[in-house]
């Protein structure tokens, strides 16, 4: 247990070391220069190259990235260009709203999704299991731009159950997490029901049906632990796809996560700040996938750990 | 010496009879209250020396003063932080004297010393100030920028109460530059206590304190109540929300939750708010110094030709362009806005005339067409607005590729030369300051034409380069014989087409019921989207 721990810590390092190095580059080659968003459009070529050589701008790429890398190791994410602020000073007033968002998302997905999935599964070649088949389907496709302000203009305008975007309570919190979960409850119901389906074949399930054991028992004892299992890895890697998702849920609802930050950086080439958000949102995704992995043997002792 | 604040005090009462040389306070204004306004993107910073985003513009005015300023709503000077000041008959050396117990907000009385830390300061290499620029003809800026100097030798503090600031050359520009947020009074122990902060926890003199600010959702500015200028500002507070979408923020308008949003009026909604005659009431529409234009690289064929940079300005249909945004602008014929002062009047430019051009690309021996590249800022309407210019040049033969980037990348791809055309849309030039000059150098003069420069057509004649020279060097800005030079400047730029000037934006802002204060506040000139200081509520 312990080996395999740290052959997956040592794996998500390298993985880590390898985003911010692609990312970099990425930004180095781009075709936008920073020294200009900075010096603005009154710049004389003096002032331009003044800035270009204090940012250390003008070094050769494996020099800026070698000094990036020895910030990231100290904990250091260096000062956005253009916000002239501490980057960590950035992503921590962030990192809560979004962390909170992506909790309430991920809750939302789950019981929209494995209700769905498995009243689907239970009334499967139905009409009830077509409609929410194509419901699903839907959900997956609608753009959650759409989605978050037809929410936005039907529950807080209309019926003013809820506020007009912003952040701080409970309320805030429900519409921008159904937003996310929607999309992806279209997924868990598909997932959650095929799973489901397969399951309810199994031969241990026809044995409990034998033995007598009531519909509901069945279900919630035998059948639901085992269908899950598949669904619940998939909440690591979800968390990927929630990084990308927030982004336009925290501009929708003006939630002030770190979607927003990464968004206004990119427009403007703010690369400190672009690398900051990258290395945290990889972090995230990077332990999302490990936590997958290591909770999964919990539910299901066949698979083992190597 | 003479005096200038009497002569352009002179100007300005032919145009507008009421003492408009200073504000005199509204009779219906109330005191108190608070105001929210909303913006979609981040505050970046509140120094002075740094701001340059049109958010933080209008902010940083409200915290700061310089030694020159605007009449509300308007674009005339008047003194500011100097109570008066003198230009010597060459027009090179100004002696301001500055208002008696003006205090910073940490209660210290401002003096000569501050000024001239804060002109030194924004022209440092160390503060990066984007504005460093407008200081130029300060004497000892090339010194301080090449790192020779730690301070501008032009600038001498006389007595606490006086400065006295001396020119390489004469500027007619000057006293606009001093009105500039990069020119604001900041107090040094407040700045070398805050050290790189500076722009999160601003001390100024303004007419509003910052009292609060969380990052990413919003700042609360409050009232300073030992502000110098008296009776303003009306209101006890401003609460500016950040990271609201502007569709978002128009409907917490409508529910009464947001008095004035920051971003306007979103497209998408524009029509359906002007079509209901009680919302249609709250919006002021008003001119804004800004021109959207077509550049033509000279440097690149077959745009070298005049003919066909002249056949290019007579094919785009200007009228069709802004039925794309609305009819939310005026059509151009110049790169001068109506409300520059120079702008010509009566000068037609080039009409639509799509044979005409086409006789003019087979002047120029290219009668079956080409096919070049416009490049352009990927956010709506922009990318729109290329496909009605690439409809409209492809009804004289001419094959267009859209190029659609983001704004960096435009901007890069512009300064590098490497782009035949681009459309200025979400980059184009909005004036610094309300004078003609602030339309050539950077983006027609030779100047702005080397690499990374914004003059992205790299158009260069030395002959209209030293007839815009020659009107800077005049003394007073409003000369009519410096209007008349700049009047001259755009006619002959025009004459060699480098630009397709389409159209200029308006400006439409919306407020809540119960905002008062005279339209113009609302479209003010200088401060976007409303000057703050002079607001009030009416409940």
């Amino acid at each position: 247990m312990a080996g395999y721990l740290f052959r997956r810590l040592l794996q998500a390092a390298l993985i880590l070391l390898g985003v911010s190095f692609i990312t970099f580059v990425l930004l180095y080659v781009l075709p936008a220069d920073p020294v200009r968003q900075i010096a603005g459009r009154s710049a004389t070529q003096q002032t331009v190259e003044n800035i270009r050589q204090q940012l250390g701008l003008d070094q050769p790429l494996l020099v800026q990235y070698g000094r990036f890398l020895a910030g990231l190791v100290q904990g250091d994410l260096g000062r956005s260009y253009l916000q002239r602020t501490e980057v960590s000073t950035l992503i921590a007033s962030r990192l809560p709203a979004s962390l909170l968002l992506m909790a309430g998302g991920i809750l939302c997905e789950l019981l929209i999704g494995l209700t769905l999935g498995v009243i689907a599964a239970l009334y499967r070649g139905r009409p009830l299991d077509q409609g929410l088949m194509v419901t699903s389907f839907v959900a997956v496709s609608a753009p959650q731009f759409v989605v978050g302000l037809l929410l936005l203009y039907v529950f807080a305008v209309q019926l003013g159950w809820f506020p007009i975007g912003g952040y701080g309570t409970l309320a805030h919190l429900v519409l921008p997490a159904v937003t996310l979960g929607i999309m992806g409850s279209g997924w868990y119901s598909r997932m959650m029901r095929s799973s489901m389906i397969e399951v309810l074949r199994q031969d241990y399930i026809r044995t409990a049906r034998a033995k007598g054991l009531t519909r509901g028992r069945i279900l919630f004892r035998h059948a639901l632990p085992n269908a899950i299992l598949p669904v619940i890895a998939m909440i690591g890697i979800d968390i990927g796809i929630f990084m990308g998702g927030i982004v336009v849920v925290e501009s929708v609802f003006g939630w002030p996560g770190i979607g927003q930050l990464a968004w206004q950086a990119i427009q403007r080439v703010d690369i400190p700040v672009i690398m900051g958000v990258t290395m945290v949102s990889a972090g995230f995704i990077v332990l999302g996938n490990l936590l997958a992995d290591i909770v999964t043997p919990f539910i299901d002792p066949r698979i083992k750990m190597r | 010496m003479k005096r200038l604040l009497l002569s352009s005090a002179l100007v300005m009462a032919v145009a507008l009879p009421v003492a408009a040389q200073d504000y005199t306070p509204d009779p219906n204004a109330t005191q108190g209250g608070t105001i929210t306004i909303t913006y979609k993107d981040d505050v970046a910073t509140l120094d002075p020396a740094i701001g340059y985003d049109w958010q933080n513009w209008s902010m940083i005015k409200s915290l700061f003063d310089g030694l020159m300023d605007y009449v509300p709503g308007t674009t005339e000077l008047r003194p500011g932080l100097a109570e008066s000041y003198e230009v010597s008959e060459d027009g090179t050396v100004f002696t301001f004297t500055l208002r008696q117990g003006v205090t910073f907000h940490n209660g210290r009385e401002m003096t000569a010393e501050d000024v001239k830390y804060s002109l030194d300061r924004v022209t440092l290499p160390e503060t990066q100030s984007p504005g460093a620029g407008f200081f130029a003809s300060i004497q000892g800026f090339d010194e301080i920028s090449s790192g020779e100097a730690d301070t501008l030798s032009g600038v001498e503090v006389v007595d606490p109460q006086t400065v006295r600031i001396t020119l390489s050359r004469p500027d007619a520009t000057f006293l606009h530059v001093m009105a500039l947020n990069f020119a604001s009074v900041v107090p040094q122990e407040a700045v070398e206590e805050a050290g790189a902060d500076f722009g999160k926890s601003p001390v100024g003199t303004g007419a509003f304190k910052l009292a609060d600010w969380v990052i990413g959702q919003r700042l609360v500015f409050e009232k300073n109540e030992d502000y110098w200028r008296d009776g303003v500002p009306y209101l006890d507070a401003i609460t500016f929300e950040v990271g609201q979408e502007p569709v978002v923020a128009l409907l917490r308008l409508q529910q009464g939750e947001v008095d004035v949003p920051g971003d306007g009026i979103p497209p998408a909604k524009f029509q359906e708010v002007m079509a209901d005659p009680d919302q249609a009431a709250r919006v002021v529409e008003g001119g804004q110094l800004h021109t959207g234009y077509i550049t033509l690289n000279v440097g690149i064929e077959p745009f070298n030709q005049l003919a066909v940079r002249e056949a290019v300005n007579m094919a785009i249909n200007k009228d069709r362009i802004i039925q794309v945004i609305n009819g939310r602008a005026v059509p151009a014929n110049q790169p001068l806005p109506p409300s520059m002062p120079g702008y010509t009047e009566g000068y037609d430019g080039f009409a639509y005339d799509p044979e005409g051009a086409k006789a003019k690309l087979a002047e120029a021996g290219l009668a079956d067409g080409f096919t070049t590249e416009l490049y352009v800022m990927n956010t709506d309407p922009n990318p729109r607005i290329a496909q009605a210019i690439q409809q409209d040049l492809r009804a004289i033969g001419v094959e267009v590729e859209i190029r659609s980037l983001a704004q960096a990348n435009v901007i890069e791809a512009g300064g590098a030369g490497e782009a035949p055309m681009i459309w200025s849309g979400g980059m184009a030039w909005i004036a610094d300051f309300p004078d003609p000059s602030n339309f050539y150098g950077p983006i027609l003069g030779c100047a702005g034409a080397g690499d990374g420069g914004w003059n992205w057509s790299k158009f260069c004649d030395e002959g209209i380069d030293a007839m815009a020279t020659k009107a800077d060097s005049f003394t007073d800005p409003a000369a009519p014989e410096r209007l008349e030079l700049w009047s001259e400047v755009y006619q002959r730029v025009m004459a060699e087409a480098p630009w397709v000037p389409v159209f200029h934006e308006q400006r439409y802002t919306m407020k809540s019921a119960r905002m008062g204060g005279d339209d113009s506040l609302y479209v003010d000139p200088v401060s976007i989207p409303v000057n703050y200081d002079y607001v009030y509520v009416t409940e």
